[in-house]
């Protein structure tokens, strides 16, 4: 198979070009393409990607494959690939330290921006805080998230305003502890997010929700927000 | 100080995960200047994985749940060698530990009553095993470890912690009175080399798995806290102790959480019998890991496999319904569909005994200060370094880790170290000072990898240094084929030590810190592999065929591996707690 991977190295490149790599793909396996990413690391281990736990959770090696973002080891090649032809490349929108490696620190400004800590100015009990089945539910489809960044940088608006708006990743997070029972913030924290363009930015295009790794709906969430900022707008 | 910039913290952490960041967040929070040196973005590390639960008597589930029964289970899933003044203090100090971690904001699963929902988990009774099965495994569905790990990052943030992220620790800097002074650390991005110079320096790097061709762990699982360790001459205990979780995905190795079988899956062979029943007719499925994991090893044996190649065995959930396996075990549904190519709904898992946890690792006290042993086999603490978590053997798993024991032991631990530094920080303890030379260790294996010219690749040493593990040091071992086996490593040193870097550049270079993982990855199998070998008995996790019965008048006792010697020595085990009992020896049935 034809594996064409975007390669940068900022100490010898003046700008990026795709190589090509031959891989011999084991019969009667479909590989995850981080598979195969390791085959072409054998051949030249100059090739350079981020990866840990490569089952899903981590959240390391988000990448553009085949124009798609998503994670290289949960990517069957039965899923991407067609013409026998993988093309790798950076995700999008951020700036490449080198291949497939972005530069992820605007990513986690946003996120620390909106404060991703149970803030909970109640006296702390012996025991746990209590919280219903009915309000934990409410973090099912937020929590989850692993900071892989598939979505934010497959977002228009993220794209343009990197600084000013939060992106879907940080926003589904801003959401999470927003619904959360136990929080008492959730005014300071709606006054944090209420400018034109820290949430307002999101124009509902959901290629968030088309390539999230993870089955879930930063868009939605975000609508939940703009609900709670208009509601306390009136 | 030689070429290099120093760069000064009160206390400074290796390793991002659960251990790590809980010890950090103990410093931070006192106001201490604390740095977290971390090869991966914290919350990509090796806790994000633990699926099933963070075992702890906080008597929600379990109402009259009690912490002495949880250690006495502990004890004995440990088949005795587990300390057992470090097993009551993490079994008594936990509630407190997790209690913390949901006022940080763990977002557990809830009980109707809207206490933390407990599972039952392998290995747990009630009434010092007397009382049934007991629910003791505190759980945020089956995503337990990303919860606490995003949560413990969080707590980090909002506490100021000082991350260095994506820099790799090289080696330990040791001064001649052997104090360990800070460390020699490189930063991936650029490549800059920096000696970080603290009072406390904390190993929290977890564990190795990586060692072997089959396993549950990360990528990232290299022991470079254990390598970094013995470069220093220091001793490691109990390293033939290794865990092999029942249900790894077959193929690919993926783990399946124990609290599968606690909601009530079993393990089936090619018959469609559930043969737990034969081995274990009391915790059937639920039985200690060593013992699930050695039956289903037998049933293949015996021919009673499943597969083409009758090699693995079936995980039946299907019974179960798709409400209970949506609510409480999502991620298997996942990974069960991605890596097995199989809808647990509908039909059972395919999964194989697969290497999943180091029980042992740097010998500490309950304060995680790291242990060396005087001549006459007394302790002797070693100034200026601590372990935590995995990479640590404080000990309380001993021979056999019981499910949900590893999130408590990284919490409490972590904790522990933390409030022990700060308590020694605030005693005005000096900064002690290292010479250039005591730089070399870490500076040498540098320029020794960025001269090469010649030598072998990274990737085919790894490969044939984890075939050698699985072969010859598997699930049951045997004399002669470890000596085999340990030849095979000898001569593998060398050619280790001299690997060819082809790449050089200074821009995020991974093959680099592949080759220095590669051998951090190799004193871990040696030691492994000489422990295994020296520990004539079968205790716990370890099972050998041509010694099949446990020894306690020879070793009942932890065994220290000596890596300047290359040889094995012993240590006694703890029986003495502080406000309950000793539970004594015992045959071990389930």
């Amino acid at each position: 198979m034809l594996v064409s991977v975007y390669r940068y190295n900022p100490e010898t490149d003046l700008k990026p070009s795709m190589q090509d790599y031959q891989v011999e793909i084991p019969g009667g396996k479909d590989l995850m393409v981080l598979d195969v990413l390791a085959l072409v690391k054998e051949q030249d281990d100059s090739v350079t990607y981020r990866r840990s736990c490569r089952e899903g959770v981590c959240g390391s090696d988000g990448m553009n494959i085949n124009g798609v973002n998503g994670l290289a080891c949960i990517t069957p090649l039965s899923e991407v690939v067609k013409n026998d032809k993988l093309v790798l490349r950076p995700l999008p929108g951020l700036p490449v330290i080198r291949d497939l490696v972005v530069d992820m620190s605007i990513f986690y400004k946003q996120y620390e921006r909106i404060e991703p800590y149970l803030q909970n100015d109640d006296p702390v009990p012996a025991i746990e805080r209590l919280q219903s089945p009915e309000d934990r539910a409410k973090l099912d489809g937020l929590y989850e998230c692993i900071l892989c960044a598939c979505c934010s940088t497959n977002c228009p608006s993220f794209w343009w305003n990197p600084e000013k708006f939060v992106g879907p990743a940080g926003l589904l997070q801003a959401y999470r502890f927003l619904a959360d029972s136990r929080d008492t913030h959730t005014d300071e924290r709606l006054a944090n997010l209420e400018d034109p363009f820290s949430v307002f930015r999101c124009r509902g295009i959901m290629n968030c929700v088309a390539v999230c790794p993870k089955g879930l709906n930063p868009t939605k969430a975000i609508g939940h927000i703009r609900e709670m900022l208009m509601e306390r707008g009136a | 100080m030689a070429n290099i910039r120093t760069m000064t913290f009160d206390g400074v952490i290796v390793g991002g995960g659960g251990s790590g960041l809980r010890a950090a967040l103990e410093l931070s929070q006192s106001g201490y200047k604390t740095a977290v040196i971390s090869k991966v973005f914290p919350t990509r590390s090796h806790t994000v994985s633990a699926q099933g639960g963070i075992t702890c008597a906080i008597a929600s589930t379990e109402p009259d749940d009690d912490w002495r029964w949880h250690m006495y289970d502990t004890v004995k899933g440990s088949d005795y060698i587990g300390d057992q003044d470090a097993i009551e203090y993490m079994c008594s100090e936990g509630p407190q530990a997790v209690f913390e971690l949901e006022h940080m904001g763990l977002p557990f699963s809830r009980n109707e009553d809207g206490r933390i929902y407990q599972r039952p988990f392998g290995g747990q009774s009630r009434e010092y095993g007397k009382g049934g099965q007991a629910a003791r495994t505190c759980a945020a569905a089956d995503r337990t470890g990303h919860a606490l790990l995003h949560t413990l990052y969080q707590a980090n943030l909002k506490n100021n912690t000082v991350f260095f992220n994506e820099w790799y620790a090289v080696d330990l800097v040791k001064n001649q009175q052997g104090h360990v002074v800070g460390l020699i650390a490189i930063c991936i991005e650029d490549g800059e080399v920096v000696f970080i110079k603290s009072k406390a320096t904390v190993l929290a790097t977890g564990g190795a798995g990586r060692i072997y061709a089959s396993t549950t762990n990360a990528l990232i699982n290299t022991g470079d806290g254990i390598g970094m360790a013995m470069r220093a001459g220091v001793p490691q205990q109990d390293m033939e102790m290794w865990q092999f979780h029942p249900t790894g995905i077959y193929g690919a190795g993926t783990l399946i959480t124990e609290g599968s079988r606690g909601e009530g899956g079993y393990l089936v062979n090619k018959d469609g019998e559930r043969f737990m029943e034969r081995y274990a007719p009391n915790a059937k499925d639920l039985a200690g890991r060593d013992v699930v994991a050695r039956s289903m090893v037998l049933e293949i044996l015996e021919g009673r496999g499943v597969g083409p190649e009758a090699d693995h065995v079936l995980l039946k959930l299907d019974h179960l319904g798709e409400k209970v396996l949506n609510d409480k075990l999502p991620g298997i549904l996942e990974l069960s569909r991605t890596f097995a190519h199989v809808d647990p709904v509908k039909e059972p898992i395919p999964v194989v005994p697969t290497c999943h946890y180091m029980m042992g690792g740097i010998p500490t006290n309950i304060h995680g200060q790291a242990l060396g042993q005087n001549a006459d086999g007394s302790d002797r603490v070693i100034g200026g370094l601590y372990a935590c978590g995995e990479a640590a053997c404080v000990s309380v798993h001993g021979a056999n880790r019981l499910g949900g024991n590893s999130l408590l032991d990284l919490v409490v631990f972590g904790r522990a170290s933390g409030i022990y530094i700060e308590k020694m920080l605030s005693s005005g303890v000096e900064q002690q000072e290292a010479s250039d030379s005591d730089l070399e260790l870490g500076l040498s294996r540098l320029d020794k990898l960025n001269q090469s010219s010649s030598g072998e690749k990274v990737a085919d040493l790894r490969k044939e240094l984890q075939v050698i593990m699985q072969n010859h040091f598997g699930v049951f071992r045997k004399g002669d084929f470890m000596r085999e086996g340990i030849k095979k490593l000898q001569a593998m040193r060398e050619r280790i030590e001299n690997p060819h870097l082809q790449d050089k550049s200074n821009a995020f270079n991974t093959a680099r810190i592949e080759a220095l993982e590669l051998q951090n990855l190799f004193e871990v199998a040696e030691a492994t592999a000489i422990a295994a070998e020296g520990r004539e008995e079968s205790r716990g996790a370890h099972a050998r065929d041509d010694f099949t019965e446990r020894d306690d008048e020879n070793w009942l006792c932890h065994s220290m591996y000596y890596p300047e010697t290359k040889t094995l020595g012993k240590r006694k085990v703890n029986f003495a707690p502080k406000t309950v009992p000793t539970f004594e020896p015992m045959i071990r049935t389930y």
